[in-house]
């Protein structure tokens, strides 16, 4: 499976992170050396076997529904990059 | 020996006995850390005010007798990625250079509620990535031994401080070695413990399935003493395991006779660096001469462990760091709409390593790809799995090399990221399969850097890692040599 | 071309736990903004989630109230994608393991009865509130920026998805009110729909008909209402028809409706295509129910709207129309059945439920907790009715009292001294009359034209002042008149 820059320049897309020209040579080099790799799974035949999401068996985790206090206004706030009238301001969406 | 020299077994009696004020130690260490600080570097965040503080309060609390533990009034290193109310906690990214958490993670609450006194927060490649501490946006740590060295990571803040007497003992996480290898490389003892084990709650997620906090310790014991305060199960984390906790330093005296020790021929390889091999080799000698069996096994799947590591941490961290978008907190980049705003604030507050794998782990969740890279890799890591289970049903313990090299120089492994990554190849597998692993100093490089074993154990059973730990540093002294704090 | 639509629905349900999906914050609408919000909503780092044990259980209810199957395994999965009211950049729902699968929802309609396939109910959380400033302030495509409060993020939802089954929009309808019947019923959630705890999003497309393959579809996303939904694929099935018929395409797309402007339009498509990058959420356990414990949920459910339908056709004789309009609201089926106990006329009663009450109610915008009388004095009434005390013009007048005053029926007539005369000999004294004084409309009669009987029964109903029982009047009358 050969990466190419448009993957990256996707890629990139995909994770909202803006990159140079530059950048995307260089990690499309990279990434591919990565998968390269990578690659050596595909030696192990694995058509039986499940595959193992966590590392331990647990299962049914549940908690009550009881209200826990929440943060104050001014807490939920306190590390917002911009803030108006209680809310978190973002620039225009579209 | 000055008092910041000493183990936290060796002060915590004269604190208790009151010869001795958590103020006054407190005062000692903090005064070490400061002046050899600007050689070591760290530290992101020194809390030096806090600290005394809290030093105050671990007096008052000695003053009364109640609730004394081994670890009241001792001063410790936390890594700037456990988050620490009112204290702000970057994980070593510009990302987060004035993040000021609202909450402390349960493992500060722990060391908190016993006593314990924070000096500062340690520096860590960014989000935990890298094998060096290069990756932090902050600042290069030194290897205590060669301060031209890394002193591995990602916990290398962490390593370095209590190798260099900073701290008695620090906090560090580990998703694919990131305790294991920095503690080899700086020599001194450090502890993943099993998955689950101690409570994730409040550590800034790196790769959720991977991701265990642990203890650095100048010495086994310390180690101990660290991991019974901060284990234990936390209805916070729905992946923390309910099960007891033993008496930890009651386990580690137990002798070793008998004990079933397995050696992996995957982890000995052609290639192997002579220094490493020998010391462990020679230090496996020295646990058959205390009684334990050796046994070889085979963990035929193990070497594919960093290939699934490389699909699936990257993977997770992608999903894990999508939060860092501008939006509630951290850095933002204006931009003229969110999608310029999210993309200028991630492009600007992330370093590269960072970056390579957020697009590693994206593209391999991509569609069409989901299949070929992330589900093949959880395939092959319950293969790796089996191989652990079938050998613990023959062994107690694993004994293999903790690093394939001592520390290397800054920037000898920065150009390629796979040569980087290698560094883990002996770690990785025991983060996969969520087992506990331990690794503690047994040799000396000719260049005068210390070698790791490491040492793997059944799930849950850190007690036997402990013990073996113990046995084997009992009867040696490398865990009592300090280092020069020199440019070599 | 005579086209058939083929509609799918994916309702989102809000579940009325106390507290959120993964967190103890509250769930209560309409707090002042991000005050409700603890470091798990932020999506703070570090923070992880927990599930709601209350959570899990409303979901099964509704997979058991929808005749789904429960999935012996089910897990978590994230579903990626960037967006200012995600707190995390990914929500936390099911994609291959979903909790309930494979169950169904009958619908009536025209026909009759129709089955319709619920692919799956899964749990997720709900993301936040975006409110849009500035420029042309409330509107996504042109504020200038927009604001974000996480209150609502993390409450639990249940997504509902149909099987394309449905063909038209009134069949849409019909299931999203016998859905929203069955949530009430089981008490999952409060439904309310202008607080948006039910919503839906619709997929519709068009075939010839007569064809089997699917059109391209579009999704009208984020309807919370049902009147809209039903506008909205009226209007969208016209439209696709009218591009077919011009020969264009249908565009696969996101559309909303516009309240306004009563169209849907398109959402000015994102820059990409979504790759939501799936994956098992790390963070969270497997969810395994025990047989024991589904079985216990399925015998904590209260009878079904359409069991509750079948029983009381067969217990109260009614017709089947009349059984689905009583059961198509818990409080309205239990309001009937309180009563069905004091009146062995239940049908009677149900007559007047459906009939004046329910028009009344709707003229006055009462419901039923409003109402000043309660079943035991409409049950008089429709005794008196039944005893032929009043007759069905005087019954009116009482229930118009008893439904603006709340008095009792038999005071109303006692009082007003409206009981009915059926004294026989009485009312051949006012037929006798009445006969007498209108000789001409007798012979009217006598010569064929038997229709004027109509106006002789009004004279005497008139002569009595409405009190004489119309239905011996008229019998008296024609064995007069006949003789
Ligand atoms: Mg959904
Ligand atoms: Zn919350």
């Amino acid at each position: 499976m050969a990466l190419s820059e448009k993957d990256v320049q996707y890629v990139a897309k995909l994770a909202r992170l803006e990159v140079t020209d530059q950048e995307v040579a260089k990690y499309t080099q990279q990434l591919a050396n990565i998968l390269e790799y990578v690659e050596q799974l595909n030696k192990l035949d694995t058509a039986n076997v499940e595959p193992l999401t966590h590392p331990l068996d647990v299962k049914n985790v549940f908690r009550e529904d009881k209200v826990q206090p929440s943060l104050t206004q001014q807490e939920v706030l306190s590390n917002g990059p911009e803030v108006q009238s209680g809310h978190f301001r973002v620039p225009k969406i579209m | 020996m000055e008092l910041h020299q000493k183990t936290i077994h060796e002060v915590s009696a004269d604190l208790k006995a009151k010869k001795l004020s958590s103020v006054e130690l407190t005062k000692a260490v903090m005064d070490h850390l400061e002046k050899v600080e600007p050689k070591v570097q760290a530290f992101i965040t020194i809390t030096r005010d806090e600290a005394f503080k809290q030093a105050a309060e671990a007096d008052k609390r000695l003053a009364t007798g109640k609730d004394i533990t081994a670890l009241t009034g001792v001063p410790v290193g936390i890594k700037d990625l456990l988050c620490t109310k009112g204290v702000r906690t970057t994980c070593g990214s510009r990302m987060l250079e004035n993040f000021v958490p609202p909450y402390n993670a349960t493992v500060v609450e722990k060391l908190y509620s016993v006593g314990a006194v924070s000096v500062g927060k340690t520096n860590m490649d960014e989000y935990a990535m890298g094998s060096s501490t290069e990756t932090s946006f902050y600042k290069k740590t030194k290897n205590p031994w060669n301060l031209n060295c890394v002193p591995g990571g990602s916990s290398g803040g962490s390593a370095a401080c209590v190798s260099a007497d900073q701290a008695f003992a620090s906090l560090g996480s580990d998703t694919g070695g990131s305790i294991r290898q920095p503690a080899a490389l700086c020599g001194i003892v450090g502890l993943k413990p099993t998955y689950g084990r101690v409570s994730r709650y409040g550590l800034i997620a790196f790769a959720s399935s991977l991701d265990q906090i642990g203890p650095f310790g100048k010495d086994v014991e310390d180690c101990a003493i660290m991991m019974q305060v901060i284990s234990g199960h936390d209805s916070k984390d729905s992946t923390s395991a309910d099960i007891p906790v033993p008496d930890y330093l009651g386990e580690m005296r137990k002798s070793v006779k008998g004990l079933k020790v397995g050696i992996p021929k995957e982890f000995f390889p052609d290639g192997l660096n002579k220094e490493v091999s020998e010391a462990v080799k020679k230090a496996i000698e020295e646990l058959k001469k205390q009684g334990a069996e050796i046994h070889e096994v085979s963990l035929p799947a193990s070497p594919y462990a960093l290939a699934v590591y490389y699909v699936l941490a990257p993977s997770e961290a992608s999903s894990n760091l999508a939060r860092y978008d501008g939006v509630r907190y951290g850095l933002r980049v204006p931009g003229e709409n969110i999608m310029e705003m999210y993309s200028k604030t991630r492009a600007a507050g992330f370093g590269p390593e960072v970056k390579r794998r957020i697009m590693l782990g994206t593209y391999a969740l991509s569609s069409g790809y989901y299949d070929a890279y992330y589900l093949k890799a959880l395939k092959v890591r319950r293969l790796i799995k089996q191989d652990y289970d079938k050998a613990f049903e023959k062994v107690d313990v694993i004994a293999t090399p903790t690093a394939p090299n001592p520390a290397f120089r800054f920037g000898e492994k920065t150009g390629d990221p796979l040569t980087m990554y290698l560094e883990d190849i002996f770690t990785v597998s025991i983060n996969i399969t969520g087992l506990p692993g331990l690794s503690v100093p047994c040799g000396m490089s000719k260049t005068e850097l210390p070698i790791g074993l490491q040492l793997i154990g059944k799930a849950f059973d850190e007690a036997t890692l402990l013990r073996t730990a113990y046995a084997y540093e009992q009867a040696t002294e490398w865990h009592k040599q300090k280092p020069s704090l020199k440019e070599a | 071309m005579e086209y058939e639509p083929v509609i799918g629905l994916e309702v989102h349900c809000e579940l009325k736990t106390a507290t959120k999906l993964f967190c103890g914050c509250r769930t209560t609408f309409g707090n002042e903004a991000n005050t409700q919000v603890c470091p798990l909503c932020l999506g703070l780092p570090g923070t992880l989630p927990v599930m709601n044990q209350k959570a899990v259980e409303y979901a099964v209810k509704i997979g058991l109230a929808l005749n789904c199957t429960i999935a012996k395994y089910s897990k978590m999965d994230r579903k990626n994608y960037y967006y200012p009211d995600l707190p995390k950049a990914y929500q936390i729902s099911q994609y291959d393991k979903p909790l309930n699968y494979g169950g169904h929802l009958d619908i009536v309609t025209k026909e009759g009865t129709k089955r319709i396939g619920v692919t799956r109910a899964h749990l997720e959380e709900d993301a936040g509130k975006l409110v849009h400033a500035g420029g042309k302030a409330g509107r996504l495509d042109s504020s200038d920026y927009s604001l974000a409060d996480y209150n609502r993020g993390g409450i639990p939802l249940v997504e509902i998805v149909s099987e394309p089954d449905l063909r038209s929009a009134d069949e849409a309808y019909a299931y999203l009110t016998a859905l929203k019947n069955i949530l009430l019923y089981i008490d999952v959630s409060d439904c309310n729909m202008e607080e948006g705890s039910l919503r839906c999003d619709a997929n519709v497309s068009i075939r010839p008909k007569g064809t089997e393959k699917f059109g391209t579809r579009t999704e009208i996303k984020n309807m919370n209402s049902f009147k809209f939904a039903k506008q909205a694929i009226e209007y969208e099935i016209k439209r696709q028809a009218a591009l077919l018929d011009k020969g264009e395409r249908v565009v696969q797309e996101s559309r909303l409706w516009d309240v306004t402007e009563n169209k849907t339009k398109t959402m000015r498509s994102k820059e990409e295509a979504h790759d939501y990058r799936y994956f098992p959420e790390p963070d969270l356990v497997p969810i395994i129910l025990s047989e024991e414990y589904v079985q216990n949920i399925r015998k904590s459910l209260p009878e079904l709207p359409s069991a509750k339908r079948a029983r009381f056709v067969s217990q109260y004789g009614l017709s089947d129309y009349d059984g689905g309009v009583l059961t198509s609201e818990q409080v309205l089926a239990d309001w009937f059945e309180t009563g069905a106990k004091h009146t062995k006329n239940a049908k009677g009663l149900a007559n007047w439920i459906m009939g004046d009450m329910a028009a009344k109610m709707k003229e006055q915008e009462k419901e039923l907790k409003d109402l000043k009388f309660d079943q035991k004095k409409l049950c008089e009434l429709v005794d008196l009715i039944e005893a032929g005390t009043i007759n069905s013009k005087q019954a009116k007048e009482v229930f118009a009292e008893m439904f603006d005053l709340g008095v009792s029926p038999a005071e109303v007539v006692k009082s007003r001294g409206m009981a009915q005369v059926s004294d026989p000999k009485a009312i051949e004294t006012a037929v006798d009359k009445v006969l007498a004084e209108n000789p001409s409309v007798v012979a009217d009669y006598k010569g064929g034209k038997q229709g004027v009987i109509g106006f002789l029964v009004g004279k005497v109903m008139q002569a009595s002042q409405g009190k004489a029982n119309p239905k011996l009047v008229n019998e008296i009358l024609k064995k007069k008149l006949d003789a």
